[in-house]
This record gives structure tokens, C-alpha cells and sequence, in this order.
């Protein structure tokens, strides 16, 4: 399931939601959060901006992907917009499976690509003014690592 | 056919969306990012550096390459950074 919201989430009734139909032995999670930084690097908030219609479209293609490759009971993908501050959440997924091994690296494949392929971008506020995030070259590594295991 | 810009896109180009027709010789991507690029400064400093500007054609990812007809829904934007 993919929700995608300018509202917080709660992370205990998220978890406690996901039931499968009784097969679940293993439930595997991710949250982002937004990062304060230190010193320089230090920000004051962060701004979401997304494209609506393409943001569920992806989600739920890179949803679909992960339960083909693993045998996931449920999955959840909560993604939030908008401005945050410090220590607010951002992101969470979780994965429903049988056995640990599938929900782990289900979670861990489907949090790599949403960094790359998620249309979102992130404006900081810092102290010298307002910066875009740039897309990192690990973050490509990293979802790549994946369609190279596929 | 419907434009829309994301991020420092929209920043540099001033405005989020915008209704065109798109004119009979342009057939690609790449064709509509040149003729963008004439239409002001704002859109040639925003399409100045293409390696840092990704695309989508109704809401897929798509290349330079990809053919293009008026009812299509396009989106110019810098690399995504989800998560």
C-alpha cells in the first residue's frame, strides 16, 4: 500500500496494522527522518515538493517490483510532503513476510529505490539561505546494486 | 500539451506549469528542449546543463529521444531525491 501525505504517521499503529492473513513472521521497517546536521551543515527545516499523480504511479511500481522478487505478506510505503523540521519523520516502510530474510532485504531494496527513483526534491533552509538537495551518486550505487541482483 | 516544472526548474523558469501546442517540427524531447530554450533566459539557464535535468513523459522516466505528440503530459526536473 502506498500513501503519500503532508500528515505525520504513527509508527507503533503502522507496525500493529500489519497483519497479512496470519502468515507473518517477520516484519521489517524503515524510517526516515529529517536530519539536523552540525555545524555548517546545519539546517533550520526541509521542504518536500513532489509531483502528484507520478509520486503514486512510481511508488506502486516499485511496490509491485519488490513483491515479485520476494514473498512479502503486506507492505507498506508512507512517504510525507511539504516543510519539516528537525527529527520529524519523513518516510517509513514496512515489509510483511513469512521469514526475516525476505522482509529485510525487501525493506532495503524497496527504501534504495525510492531515493532514486521517487519524484521528490528537498529544499534546506540554512543559515546562508535556501539550498536544493542534490541527488547523490551512492544513492544510484546503491539502487543499482539491486537491478545488477536481480 | 501540458508542461510542468519541479524544484530550481520551476524556480528559474518561473512558473510550475503551462498549456502549449507543440509546434509541427518538434518530435522529440530533445527537440522540445531546444525550442524551450529559445522561448527566454529563464529557460535557458534552467536547460542550460542537461546532465542535471531528468524527464518524464505522462508520468515514466524518459530520454532525450523519446517522441512526442500534444496530448502528452511533460515534466522537466533535477534528479530525484526520495527517501
Amino acid at each position: 500500500m502506498i500513501r503519500i501525505q503532508a500528515e505525520d504517521f504513527d509508527v507503533g499503529a503502522e507496525m500493529a496494522a500489519m497483519n497479512g492473513d496470519g502468515d507473518v513472521g517477520a516484519l521489517a521497517s524503515f524510517v526516515g527522518l529529517v536530519r539536523g546536521g552540525k555545524g555548517d551543515e546545519k539546517i533550520g527545516a526541509m521542504t518536500l515538493e513532489h509531483y502528484p499523480g507520478m509520486t503514486e504511479k512510481k511508488l506502486a511500481q516499485i511496490e509491485a517490483e519488490a513483491r515479485t522478487r520476494w514473498p512479502l505478506e503486506d507492505c507498506l510505503i508512507i512517504h510525507r510532503f511539504g516543510r519539516l523540521e528537525p527529527g520529524e519523520r519523513i518516510v517509513m516502510v514496512i515489509t510483511a513476510s513469512s521469514h526475516r530474510q525476505a522482509a529485510l532485504e525487501a525493506c532495503a531494496f524497496l527504501i534504495d529505490w525510492l531515493k532514486t527513483s521517487a519524484p521528490f526534491w528537498k529544499l534546506e533552509e540554512r543559515s546562508g539561505g535556501e539550498e536544493w538537495v542534490e541527488a547523490r551518486a551512492s544513492d544510484d550505487q546503491a539502487a543499482e546494486k539491486w537491478a545488477a541482483n536481480k | 500539451m501540458k508542461l510542468l516544472y519541479f524544484a530550481w526548474l520551476k524556480q528559474k523558469i518561473g512558473i510550475a506549469e503551462e498549456d502549449i501546442t507543440l509546434p509541427d517540427d518538434v518530435a522529440t524531447l530533445g527537440a522540445l528542449v531546444t525550442w524551450l530554450k529559445s522561448r527566454g533566459p529563464g529557460y535557458e539557464e534552467a536547460l542550460g546543463d542537461l546532465a542535471v535535468v531528468r524527464f518524464a513523459v505522462n508520468q515514466d522516466f524518459a530520454g532525450l529521444d523519446h517522441p512526442l505528440s500534444d496530448s502528452d503530459e511533460v515534466a522537466l526536473f533535477p534528479p530525484v531525491t526520495g527517501g
